[in-house]
This record gives C-alpha cells, structure tokens and sequence, in this order.
C-alpha cells in the first residue's frame, strides 16, 4: 500500500511542477461557473422553481458541480494512450505493481491536490461573489463527501476503459474527446438530469453517468431528501462494482495481445 | 550453479498487416486486410548461468528486444517455455518483476517532471527495500556512478550520459539478481561508456549479478561478455564464446599500407596476383589494405614483396576485428 500512497506525493510533486496549468485552470473554472450564473439567472427570469430547483439551489448547483469536477475529473485515459502509443507501458509492466491500479492512484492525487488548492479556496471566492446556499447541516456533508469519492471511482473507471482501448485501436483521440462531451453532457454538469425529457431521463437510469456530477451535487443543494440521498448513493457503489468487470476483461484481453510500439 | 534464464523453443509471432495500394485498393482495406504471420522470434532455446555476462547481438529487427519482452514478462510467447529466476515471467508478473532489473536505453522510466531523487524515493517504496539497504547499496551505486549532483534535478534538465547513470542506478535500487540491458550505451559518448562498463564489471564481481546485454556497439560485449548469442531473423546463429566466433572467422590478418608516392589499386593488385589477396582501398587516407590468411609465411612474402616495390610511409599488421567478423556474418546472415 505504501507505494500507491507515495504515487499520490509524486503526483502532487507534479501537479507542482506545472504552476501555469493550475492558475490558469482556476481562471477558467471562475469563468464557467460565472457564465452559466448568468445563464441560470436569465432562464429562471421572475420563475421561482423549475423543476423543483430554485434559483439559489440552481447556482450553488453549478458551483458545486464544477468545484466537484476538479477532483474527480483527470486526464489518466489520456496519459494513458499516449504511454501506449509510445511503448512506455513496457516499463510499467516491468514494475511489481498493478498498472490500473497505480493509474487510479495518480487520478486520486491529482484529484486531491485540485481539491485542496483549487476547490476550497476557489469555492471560498465563489461564496463571496455568488449567492450560495451552503449547508450547515453536517449530515449533508458527510453524504456529499461519500458521493464525490464514488463520482471519483466511476469516472477514473471510466477513463482506465478508455485508455485501455488504444491497445485495440492503436490511436484513440478521438474516442476520448467524445467521452468527454458525453461525460459532461450526460452526468448532469451541464444541466441537472431532471431537466432532461423524461424518456432520455429513463435511459439516463440505467447509465452510470449521472453518478459522476449529478447526484453529489444535487445532495450538496439539498435537492434529494435522505432517503433519495441513500439510495443514490448505493446506486453509484453498484456502478463500482460493475466497471470493474469489463476493465479486467479488456486488461487481461489486452495485456494477451499486447505489441509494444517502437520496438 | 543455477541457471538465471532458460528458455526452450520460444516463438513470437506477429501479425503483420500489408495495405493494398490505390483508392480502390484502401476501399477494399476497410472491409477486410491483407495480413501474414511474421515470427519475430523463431523457436529459439538457450540458458544462462547466474553470475554470467551474456552479450545479445543482431541486426535490427533481428528479435533481440522482442526476447528480451518475453522474458521480462511484458509480452506473452505464442509458444514455447520460459524460465527465468524459476518463475515463469508472464504468469506470476509482479512477483517476478521484483528479482529483475531492466533498462531500456530507449526510453526513460524515471519520472520526466520531478527530481531524480523522488522517482528513487518512489521505487525504493515500490520495491519494499528497506531504508539500511538502500542506503548501504545505493550509497555506493550513487558514488561509482558519480550521479549525487544529479539527484536533485528533474529528469528532463539531464544531459543524455547523466540521464543514462540514473537509469541504471534506478534499475539497481533493489539490487536484482538478474539484469536486462537493451541498448544501454545507445548515444554516449566514450567516457560515460567507459564508466557504465566498470560499474557493470563491478556490480557482476560484487553481487554474482547475471547481466543480459543488447548493444550494437561491439566494443561493450568486447569489455564485458565472455559469451555471445547471435540473432538472425529470429533464430540464433551462434551462441558461444565471443573468442570462438573470432577464431572461427577471423583466420585471417589484415595489413595496412601507405604510401609515400601515388600508388594505383590495380597495379598492386597486379603484383600480388599470385598470393591471393584481397586489396582494399580506403580513399580517405590512402591506406590500402590486405585480407591475408594468417601464416607467416605469406605474410612475410607479401611485405618484402610491397615493400620492394613501393616506398613505405606505414605499415600496421592487426588481427581482423570483431566489428568485421560481425559484419561479414550479417552480410551472409549464418555462421
């Protein structure tokens, strides 16, 4: 366990090393959560709710979203076609460690960095500019905090899917860039899932995405009751556990005919 | 003495994929390709005691880093047995792993972003070695390979001869029994060669360490390996001592002449037509030089004959190098 412990400490070395990437990603997550402030208010107009929302619940929603965004979103499908597509994963296997694993782990200290030096302090100025309804309850807290580790997992699997596709499609740009559309699109980032019409709500149950914003964001605005919360909540563990099976079969069907690039 | 690595009858094969050509021919691709079996390695058996240094050569292409894939576990054989520190490399990979150091002359497997120092710290966790070893072995690992200035930069601010003594110190933090060199001297310059070389002489005599080495500059397995195993198109062409592959091929000495006036090929080879000999003109320097079989006899012949002829500026009389012998068997691709 030490070793995956001691990846997060080289991941925050790293995140470290590239200071221009972190100021300028506070930079734009202010500017997207601002224009979709705007956005928001121009759509509620003098309407007090849409969709059970309020307009004070709508943009602590956005906030939120995006703040949770910076800790469970990573590039590790990115990172990990290109080490593929460079042969490095070569030097991986050659390390007594699980690849996925270890990858998982950079995700998480890339995520708990962004976290601590990006979304606390960055909510901090958005409470202060924004009008938002934090809770106080500490039970809320508590559930949000087991939700975004799950909208954590299921995300990070997600990518490991998609890195671990490059081994069969050899160059997989553009697979990525559409999960991401996909991710931000059918999470419920964007756009809160019950504002979607009712028969794409349906199909949206039975995917994993909406575990990865929508439900801990909409648990922060108090927007399901406990019991909604729970269940949620389950829902997302449930997703866990069934991405781990094609990750395993993809990695053991990969790792079989795996061709080192570049000799 | 145990054997490090045995293998027998180990094949690679891979699919090849061949485009058809023209428009039609691309059309015709996306709905069903032309490919062929290649085998990279062909059924190939050898073994290595522990303690020894094995030089691995063969033309590009040949299946050097393809075995040595095999037998780090990173690829799977398409068939064949593979033994290496008792366990077989691809099943049991991170157990495995751990008896073996590997360097890749080729790419780098410290971390590219952060300080030398914390890619070692993070291996030395991810090897399980205690802080008494590390410090003991890599004490010294870090002063022969002279890299404690380094430790402190990021990988990417070294110089490729400074990177290439981390590589090596970094494949050592656990001290394997068994090392694998792919290309390790690829690039350096002579004096960082020199010292990658004694340090491996010096890691071989202190800890019985079984060294693997792929190189194409010949004069790394001349300082190193008392045995060669040459590869030709998958399959091994010679496997033995390095001096038997020079006996066995180098029946011969080459002699060196220049000239103090203009001398044309042809008329001395016209002159020397009886012996047999091979001429060889080396534009550059005007240095003609002589295939000869190695008796004394014709050797002496041959000098009295030239230098009746001719006025002498120099005259060196060598043994065919390994470099030569090397070439020769690539060109004929058997030995």
């Amino acid at each position: 366990m030490d070793k995956y412990i001691e990846m997060i400490r080289i991941r925050f070395l790293m995140m470290l090393a590239y200071r221009t990437n972190y100021y300028s990603g506070i930079l734009i997550y202010s500017i997207n959560i601002g224009a979709y402030y705007f956005l928001w208010q121009a759509i509620y107009g003098a309407k007090d709710q849409i969709e059970g929302l309020s307009a004070l619940q709508m943009t602590t929603y956005v906030a939120v979203a995006w703040m949770a965004r910076a800790f469970y979103f990573n590039n590790i499908d990115r990172e990990m076609a290109l080490e593929i597509k460079e042969g490095k994963v070569a030097v991986e296997l050659i390390r007594p460690y699980n690849y996925l694993l270890m990858k998982t782990m950079q995700g998480l200290g890339e995520g708990l960095f962004r976290l601590f030096f990006f979304s606390v302090p960055g909510m901090v100025i958005v409470a202060l500019i924004f009008p938002l309804q934090l809770s106080a309850n500490l039970s809320t807290w508590g559930l949000f905090s087991l939700s975004i580790l799950l909208s954590f997992l299921i995300n990070t699997q997600i990518n490991l899917l998609t890195g671990i596709t490059t081994f069969f499609l050899y160059n997989n740009t553009g697979l990525i860039r559409a999960k991401r559309v996909v991710i931000d699109l059918f999470s419920g980032l964007l756009l809160p899932i019950s504002f979607f019409p009712f028969w794409a709500q349906d199909i949206l149950k039975y995917l994993p995405f909406q575990g990865i914003s929508y439900v801990p964001s909409m648990i922060f605005t108090n927007g399901f009751t406990t019991s909604e919360a729970w269940n949620a909540i389950i829902l997302q563990g449930i997703w866990v556990i069934i991405l781990v099976i094609p990750i395993q079969v993809l990695w053991y069907v990969a790792k079989k005919q795996l061709i080192i690039q570049g000799g | 003495m145990t054997n490090a690595i045995e293998v027998h009858d180990l094949r690679k094969e891979f699919k090849a994929y061949s485009s058809r050509s023209g428009l039609k021919g691309a059309f015709r691709d996306l709905l069903t390709r032309n490919y062929k079996v290649v085998p990279a390695v062909n059924d190939i058996s050898f073994t290595v005691k522990q303690g020894e240094m094995v030089g691995y050569i063969g033309e590009n292409g040949a299946g050097k880093s393809t075995t040595i894939k095999m037998l780090t576990g990173i690829l799977t054989p398409t068939s064949g047995k593979v033994t290496v520190n008792g366990m077989n490399p691809h099943k049991e990979r991170e157990k495995f792993v751990q008896t073996i150091g590997v360097v890749f002359g080729q790419r780098s497997q410290l971390w590219w972003d952060i300080a030398v120092q914390e890619s070692f710290r993070l291996l030395k966790k991810v090897y399980k070695v205690s802080d008494e070893q590390y410090d003991e072995h890599m004490g010294h690992v870090i002063k022969t390979l002279d890299i404690e200035p380094l430790l402190d930069k990021p990988v990417r601010k070294l110089s490729l001869g400074q990177r290439m003594r981390c590589e090596l110190a970094a494949a050592l933090i656990h001290n394997p029994p068994l090392l694998f060199l792919d290309e390790p001297t690829i690039g350096l310059d002579v004096l960082v060669k020199l010292k990658i070389r004694e340090f491996l002489k010096e890691i071989n005599e202190k800890y019985n360490t079984t060294i693997l080495l792929t190189t194409h500059d010949l004069s790394d397995i001349e300082a190193l390996c008392e045995r060669v195993v040459m590869l030709d198109e998958g399959k091994i062409i010679y496997d033995g001592a390095l001096k038997g592959l020079k006996d066995e091929w180098a029946d011969g000495k080459e002699i060196r002449f220049q000239f103090l006036e203009k001398v044309d090929l042809s008329s001395i080879e016209q002159a020397t037509s009886e012996m047999s000999i091979k001429w060889e003109l080396d534009e550059k320097d005007q240095t003609f030089v002589a295939y000869i079989d190695d008796s004394d006899q014709m050797i002496s012949s041959l000098i009295g004959k030239v230098t009746s002829l001719y006025k002498i500026k120099d005259i060196k009389i060598m043994e065919i190098s390994t470099e030569e012998i090397v070439r020769n068997i690539y060109e004929k691709g058997r030995v």
